[in-house]
């Protein structure tokens, strides 16, 4: 496994590479698609992308947790918490580009 | 939201863009993410979360229905783990 990390700017790359746009107009669309999933998640939607995944937002009801180091209780209140269930294309190209 | 409607707010906000192009700039983000964890590494977008891959173990799995036993091969699994920028926001922080 190569190990790399792909950050945005990969990702604005790829665009500049693909549509021709600007470096900078490139950027601010990567930015702008990731703005939207996120305040379409803060706002409590699901966020479905075909051949992608989706994103949903569960509500975790409140319960005691304990700190493991001093086994001391701590209350956890009610949270909301963002779960990711990958395509199947997804799952099949990761699945086929990692086997040893 | 759809893809399809996350392609029209990128569309309204870029009315110098043609529908097409918008398609093509939303396909090719999701398209290099996958292409990126299809090679073993990971992809770290600040503020919004983090894909990796994750290996499962070989295991001797069951078949439910049967109680057959059948062997499972090792594999490897898209993992997103939210950022801390949008757990906070999810939570009204």
């Amino acid at each position: 496994m190569s190990e790399k990390t792909v950050t945005r700017m990969d990702l604005s790359e790829a665009v500049f590479r693909e549509v021709g746009l600007s470096r900078n107009e490139s950027a601010q669309l990567v930015e702008g698609v990731l703005a939207h999933m996120s305040d379409a998640l803060a706002a409590g939607d699901q966020v479905k992308i075909s051949s992608f995944g989706t994103f949903s937002v569960r509500d975790k009801a409140a319960r005691v947790g304990r700190n493991p180091k001093t086994g001391q209780e701590v209350p956890i209140h009610p949270r909301r918490v963002l779960t990711f269930r990958p395509s199947h294309l997804m799952k099949d190209r990761v699945a086929a580009g990692n086997k040893s | 939201m759809i893809r399809s409607e996350l392609v029209q707010k990128i569309a309204d906000e870029n009315p110098h863009l043609y529908q097409r192009d918008v398609e093509r700039i939303v396909s090719t983000i999701f398209d290099e993410i996958i292409d990126a964890m299809a090679r073993g590494d990971r992809v770290e977008l600040r503020g919004f979360g983090a894909f990796s891959v994750k290996k499962r173990d070989a295991r001797t799995g069951r078949n439910p229905r049967t109680g057959e036993s059948v062997q499972v091969e090792e594999k490897h699994v898209p993992f997103f783990k939210t950022g801390k920028l949008l757990r906070d926001r999810l939570n009204g922080k």
